[in-house]
């Protein structure tokens, strides 16, 4: 092996560093029609009356378009594979406004400064109505966020109904969890709450479209989801999906904002209208408020343990807020009880229920760890207060408690509930180590008020959707003896097109630089359902290992030919097919392959797997807080993964600190707030803060790696896993440091030194 | 408006409305890693030189250009291989992005600090936001390259 777990630079990184134009603003052309959107003021209105002649008759103005010309039939935003879980709710304008920033209009035009000056002509009387704000009195309230009679849950099982404000609910259990949790000598009870966060990735949502010589739209995308664009838009524009190309260039970052596809349609409907060209730049501000932020969710939690420290019930019921329409509302909230229960392997009895509700806020969507994130916050916490009833060290009970290699994870609903692959407890002993946990826990007085505290957390994730994603892979050999691999996966930055093909030069025995990788272009890319789920590496990895596997078996065929022998006799190492002293070099074989020749040198393979070996880590945090002001920084983070075979180590050691990162503004910062009347407040940079880099201490990471059978070259999943230890982590080190708990997030400065005024006051009492 | 300014060392005439920000002619002129990352002057990547200071294009005024020299990584290619590269050699780059605007804030720092710690490297470069990497990949890229920097030095004088 030569580049499988090698540092290897991406691929693309020279054109990254050197500012090179391969963004899709970057490339569209200089003649595209503007396309801006005018919004909802009201979290809760209808459309009375629009008028839009004086618009219409704006110098340099293309066309503007409202709830009367767009297709009536709804359908999902959500990058998922067709039946989508997520409810078809959406027009791509509606009469029906559901929250503050919901589409009114569509206009494009020569110039921003005519879109923006026919944007204010639009009159437009509302019929204004209370909106639903409140995810306590949503479900089954008098006011319904879809009372539209089209409105259609494709799938059935997922519990929704619109008539209840209900996107989903449901209930799954093994065992009398109140028959088990009255037997525990120790039990919690406890409500955490997260909020919704932006995935504030530095490349709004963008796309820009149009006709080619064959009438068909091509939109070019900033997206994870290639080919679900190309159905969601056949589906939204009422055209066969066969007239639609997606072409997907380089992105500026996703983190699962990007598998909505939030903005295409505009355009999409635009340049199919008039048949011209047209972008959609989304501004920073309508990232904020009208984009896929992560599900807020209130997560109730009951754990029992017994007189030995043993977890034998978890109680999980999840309150999820999916906001104005149902993207990713579904399956986001089954993570938070999957990924969180399966953490604790002696279970006799659990139960997950939960319900995820309609309001009048901007619809939420996918954001890396996906509902584990929440879910996962939840059930730590519980376990840490758990420990704290015990007077356990919390390293100590998830010692006892944690998933092994071959032993059960309780729930998680795939792999058999059975880890095929784990090396937690390596992670944990290594993040001890790291973190020098027995000398820092709970914690130490550093004089001049300042108070340090640890604190930890395990994770768990999967590796694609088990029995559903798709990862394709095409290959060929070209005239020169050089390789091209054809990729449906969407790098956004991660370096999936640098690490797929790591694994086809060991499989080919070439150098990287003989393999040219390309994608994504829905016309030519295998289908690939997505960089999402964390599944490329697993999913996408195992499509490349046999598509290299067979096209060697062609080569050699081809070779044999040349050679005069069977194909079995052949053997190929990577620059030659030899058969004993025969031999004929790769690059005879490709040009032989052009010439005379009836044989493809060239295989498409697709790859799914009914597994999703889940990939596992550790968290380890110590914070600094001054007791004064509340005021806490994470000094320190310790982070030791297990994502089987990290195929590129720099790559997942920066993926690694980057969810470290992002997971520390969750616990510290971020919160999308709204105002009374359901406008967002934080709607720019200069009130949402993401975490600069004073804002974060040192994060070191480490790998503790099992081989997962099933991956490819033993790998998992890492993406998302990394996103979920520093909330309950980052909670467990503020409560070690100063006795407050902290059971909403973000852990800001006024809450924590409330909490220690409160603590005060109790003592005195 | 009329206005003439120097763009990666060439001079440039050309019309600019009187609210048009320095970003937006950049890209007009075909400069594209300027990249503009929100509208509130926040997160840096769109961070160019004038005469040799980082400014953020975002928040002056094209005309404001008028008889400055204006520099953006498409004028600093040979840098930013160099010094890219060590950021690539982390995985550091990422979705790339914010690369430009954080590069033209690095070459600035690289010109205003000599020997910089890595606290005066944090606080310098603090208005470039990433969110791909956690900026630590970016802050060993950084310490790397100084490293090299100085035993390059050192070689020379030696």
């Amino acid at each position: 092996m030569k580049y499988v777990n090698q540092p290897v630079r991406k691929s693309d990184s020279m054109a990254l560093v050197t500012g090179k134009p391969v963004y899709t603003d970057d490339i569209s052309p200089k003649d595209c029609l503007i396309v801006k959107i005018l919004r909802s003021p009201y979290a809760n209105a209808w459309i009375e009356e629009i008028r839009t002649g004086t618009a219409q008759q704006t110098s340099g103005i293309a066309c503007v378009y409202t709830y009367k010309d767009v297709p009536q039939k709804r359908f999902t935003l959500a990058g998922q594979t067709y039946p989508e879980f997520s409810p078809y709710d959406r027009l791509i304008l509606d009469r029906h406004l559901r929250f503050v920033g919901d589409a009114v209009a569509i206009v494009a035009g020569e110039t921003e400064a005519a879109v923006d000056k026919a944007l204010k002509r639009i009159k437009v009387k509302y019929r204004v109505e209370e909106p639903v704000l409140d995810i306590h009195t949503a479900k089954d309230n008098a006011v319904l966020v879809h009372p539209e009679e089209n409105w259609e849950a494709k799938v059935s099982f997922v519990g929704a109904d619109n008539k209840r404000n209900l996107c989903a609910s449901g209930k799954e259990e093994k065992g009398d969890v109140d028959e088990v949790l009255s037997r525990c000598k120790y039990t919690v009870d406890r409500v955490y709450h997260t909020k919704a966060n932006q995935q504030a990735m530095m490349e709004t949502f963008r796309s820009y479209c149009y006709i080619d010589h064959f009438g068909r739209l091509n939109v070019v995308s900033a997206t994870q989801i290639p080919f679900h664009v190309r159905r969601i838009l056949g589906t939204a524009l009422d055209i066969p999906s066969s007239k639609v190309r997606v072409i997907k260039p380089r992105i500026g970052g996703g983190f699962g904002a990007k598998q909505t596809a939030v903005s295409d349609v505009y355009p999409a409907f635009v340049t199919w209208m008039t048949k011209k060209p047209s972008k959609l730049i989304y501004s920073r501000y309508e990232s904020q408020i009208c984009s896929s932020p992560r599900h807020e969710m209130e997560i109730r939690v009951r754990a029992g343990a017994d007189e030995n420290g043993i977890i034998r019930a978890l109680d999980v019921y999840s309150l999820s807020n999916t906001g104005a329409y149902g993207e990713h509302g579904p399956t986001t909230v089954g993570l938070s009880g999957h990924k969180s229960i399966a953490l604790y392997r002696h279970t006799e009895a659990y139960r997950f229920s939960y319900d995820v509700v309609y309001t009048n806020v901007q619809a939420a969507g996918a954001y890396r760890g996906y509902g584990a994130t929440q879910g996962i916050y939840a059930v730590e916490s519980a376990v840490n207060e758990l420990a704290a009833e015990m007077g356990m060290d919390p390293v100590t009970v998830r010692e006892k408690n944690m998933p092994v290699e071959g032993g059960p994870i309780p729930g998680y609903g795939d792999c058999g509930d059975i880890a095929p692959s784990c090396a937690m407890d390596r992670c944990m002993e290594r993040a001890k180590e790291m973190m020098d946990w027995d000398a820092k826990y709970p914690c130490r007085d550093m004089g001049n008020g300042k108070v340090r505290g640890v604190g930890v957390a395990m994770a768990m994730q999967g590796s694609s959707i088990g029995g559903v994603d798709v990862g394709g892979a095409d290959l060929k050999l070209n005239e020169d003896g050089s390789y091209t691999l054809g990729l449906g996966c969407s790098d956004m930055g991660t370096g999936c097109d640098t690490i797929l093909a790591q694994m086809a030069a060991d499989c080919l025995n070439t150098p990287m630089e003989n393999i040219v990788v390309f994608g994504v272009d829905t016309d030519i890319s295998p289908y690939d359902s997505g960089s999402y789920a964390s599944a490329t590496t697993y999913t996408t990895g195992n499509a490349v290992i046999q598509a290299c596997d067979s096209l060697i078996e062609k080569i050699r065929t081809l070779g044999a030919q040349m050679l005069n022998v069977a194909p079995e006799e052949t053997e190929f190492d990577g620059e030659a097919v030899t058969a004993g002293e025969k031999k004929v070099s790769l690059k005879e074989i490709a040009i032989k392959g052009t010439c005379g020749n009836s044989q493809e040198l060239q295989v498409t393979r697709t790859f799914s797997s009914p597994l999703s070996p889940p990939p596992f880590m550790v968290g380890m945090a110590e914070v600094e807080i001054d007791r004064e002001t509340g005021s806490t920084r994470v000094v320190d983070y310790v982070a030791v993964v297990d994502c089987g075979t990290p195929v590129n180590p720099n790559l997942a050691r920066v993926q690694t600190e980057g969810g470290i990162a992002q997971g520390i503004g969750m616990a510290l910062y971020e919160d999308v707030q709204y105002s009374p009347k359901g406008a967002v407040r934080n709607n720019s940079f200069m009130q949402y803060k993401i975490p600069s880099r004073m804002d974060i201490g040192s994060i070191r990471v480490d790998f503790r790696s099992s081989y997962e059978k099933s991956g490819p070259f033993g790998a998992k999943s890492i993406g998302e896993l990394v996103i979920d230890t520093p909330c309950p982590a980052i909670m467990n080190a503020i409560y070690n440091a100063s006795g407050v708990r902290i059971r909403e997030l973000p852990a800001t400065p006024e809450k924590i030194a409330m909490g220690i005024l409160e603590n005060e006051m109790k003592v005195q009492n | 408006m009329n206005i003439n300014f120097w763009l990666n060392g060439v001079c440039i005439n050309c019309e600019a409305e009187p609210d048009m920000i320095l970003l937006d002619l950049l890209r007009e002129k075909g400069c594209y890693s300027v990249k503009r990352g929100c509208e509130t002057s926040n997160c840096g990547l769109c961070t160019v030189l004038m005469d040799g200071t980082p400014v953020l294009s975002c928040s002056i005024l094209a005309v404001r250009a008028e008889g400055h020299k204006i520099t953006t990584l498409e004028g600093m290619q040979k840098e930013a291989e160099e010094f890219g590269s060590f950021l690539a050699d982390e995985g550091a780059d990422q979705c790339g992005f914010c690369n430009p605007g954080f590069l033209m804030n690095v070459f600035a720092m690289l010109q205003e600090l000599k020997d910089p710690s890595e606290e005066d490297i944090l606080e310098y470069l603090a208005g470039n936001l990433c969110r791909c990497t956690g900026f630590a990949g970016q802050t060993r890229s950084i310490l790397k390259f100084l490293q090299y920097k100085k035993e390059q030095k050192e070689a020379d004088n030696a």
